[in-house]
């Protein structure tokens, strides 16, 4: 089980690579689409990379209800096995 | 009507990460082509390629670049210096239109993916798949470059694509729709599935032994074209709207022609009788006689049929006085891209009063019609030229002709 603060440095990681988002701006609070420019397809990508790295698939649906970089993070810590 | 002139220049090729050093290249007579090493090569029959001398994507933000297939990339670069070529135009984007031909459009994305596809399942295929393989791909990252808002065009006729494109531009500007145009080809698609198919055509050179030698127009031992990779893009402007900016002018676009064989779907006419058509409409549209013609950048892709029936063409329709050369003997065929990069070469011929020399013909073809040819060999020649033509030809019967006239 990943902590809180593996999650937000993986997720960090992932932002880097896919959307070039600098790991100190990929902060909880942060909105992907307002804050961190990142677009719909980058998303996708991201919950692949996500999927990889912490074994927690998001749905179509559920990556819908995630906007903020807390809200990813929250869902991959409920979700992870 | 006004004139067209064109006021920038933009490619990246096998002998060249930009305009100078392809062109420097081109004059010095080096060749582009080499040997594919790839494992995946070994099983092919043709394993010579002309390979960009400059990887794209290292010249592009790391995160556009992963956005964008090769042929996305070579397109942007292109646009890019040829914007900045033209001194950065301030136009009002809805004056302002895009033209990138392509053969194949991202048919590395689409192989890539379809191997992901078929061992990973379709959850794991990229979202980006679909932006980065239909072919107007080029068209659109260049458009998002220059913020075009005047129509952004993709036309898709093989390798007359890039010559179909600057055709396309010149229609914009005519046409009252555009004052502004970035007209080209872009292509990147050296891949085991398009070199297997175009060697099931015996299409392409088996030269492996002597790849520098591979590509060689009208010369008695070609066996084929070398597939190679590139963009070529040029700044079209209405004639008084670059002069009232004060824009460098390299020269003018004087005429196109454009004609279809409707004979076979990839064997060219034999006599070449419509490429003669082209080249004669894009005369007749320049208002110029076949003697003003002094140079022509052949298509010449080193195939035994398609380099007489050209040969047929430029006797019938300029005749014997031009010097044509063959560009392909060093930059291999860039596909959609060949005919935009050939008439940024063209261009560059009228500027600098020369013509560069077709390699490796050791043994001119004995057909009549290469014979009567006036086709500059090894080095380049002085000379002086008022117009030059270039031609291109693509799969599916597509001619077209583009005739530049000097500044």
């Amino acid at each position: 089980m990943a902590t809180t603060e593996e999650i937000q440095s993986g997720l960090a990681e992932i932002l880097e690579e896919v959307a070039g988002v600098l790991p100190a701006d990929a902060t909880p609070e942060k909105s992907f689409t307002e804050d961190l420019d990142v677009d719909s397809l980058s998303m996708v990508e991201i919950a692949t990379a996500v999927e990889d790295k912490f074994g927690v698939a998001i749905p179509d649906d559920e990556l819908a209800n995630i906007s903020t970089v807390g809200d990813a993070v929250s869902f991959i810590e409920k979700n992870q096995s | 009507m006004s004139d067209i002139v064109v006021t920038g220049l933009g490619a990246t090729t096998p002998l060249g990460g930009d305009v100078a050093s392809s062109w420097a290249a081109l004059l010095e007579g080096r060749s582009g082509v080499s040997l594919l090493t790839d494992e995946w090569a070994e099983q092919m029959p043709a394993r010579v390629i002309a390979a960009l001398a400059v990887e794209p994507s290292e010249h592009i933000d790391r995160v556009k670049a992963r956005r964008l297939d090769r042929c996305q990339q070579v397109a942007l670069l292109a646009a890019r210096e040829a914007w900045a070529d033209a001194g950065g135009p301030e136009v009002d984007p809805e004056r302002l239109a895009v033209v990138v031909g392509t053969g194949v459009g991202g048919a590395l994305t689409m192989l890539g993916q379809d191997d992901v596809l078929e061992q990973s399942g379709p959850t794991r295929v990229s979202p980006l798949t679909i932006p980065m393989l239909m072919p107007n791909g080029p068209s659109a990252t260049v458009g998002l470059e220059v913020h075009a808002r005047a129509g952004v065009h993709t036309p898709v006729s093989a390798c007359a694509a890039g010559s179909e494109g600057i055709s396309l531009g010149m229609d914009l500007i005519r046409a009252g729709r555009a004052d502004v145009v970035v007209a080209g080809g872009a292509e990147a698609c050296i891949h085991p599935l398009p070199m297997a198919g175009f060697s099931r055509m015996r299409a392409m050179s088996t030269r492996n032994d002597d790849p520098e030698r591979a590509s060689r127009p009208f010369d008695k031992g070609r066996d084929g074209f070398v597939l190679g990779e590139g963009a070529g893009l040029i700044v079209l402007e209405r004639a008084e709207f670059a002069r009232a900016r004060g824009a460098r002018i390299y020269a003018v676009l004087a005429g196109a022609g454009v004609s279809n064989d409707s004979f076979d779907m990839v064997q060219p006419q034999p006599e070449g009788s419509f490429a003669s058509l082209a080249i004669r409409l894009a005369l007749r549209d320049a208002g110029l006689e076949p003697g003003d013609i002094g140079h022509v950048n052949a298509h010449a892709t080193s195939t035994p049929v398609g380099d007489v029936a050209e040969a047929g063409a430029i006797l019938s329709s300029i005749g014997d006085g031009a010097a044509v050369t063959g560009t392909k003997s060093m930059t291999g065929h860039m596909l959609g891209a060949s005919g935009a990069v050939e008439a940024i070469f063209t261009i560059l011929a009228l500027r600098d009063q020369v013509v560069p020399g077709t390699q490796n013909v050791d043994d001119l073809d004995d057909d009549p019609r290469v014979q009567a040819l006036d086709i500059v060999r090894g080095s380049p020649r002085k000379a002086t030229l008022r117009a030059a033509v270039n031609d291109s030809f693509g799969f599916g019967g597509h001619n077209v002709a583009l005739v530049f006239t000097a500044a």
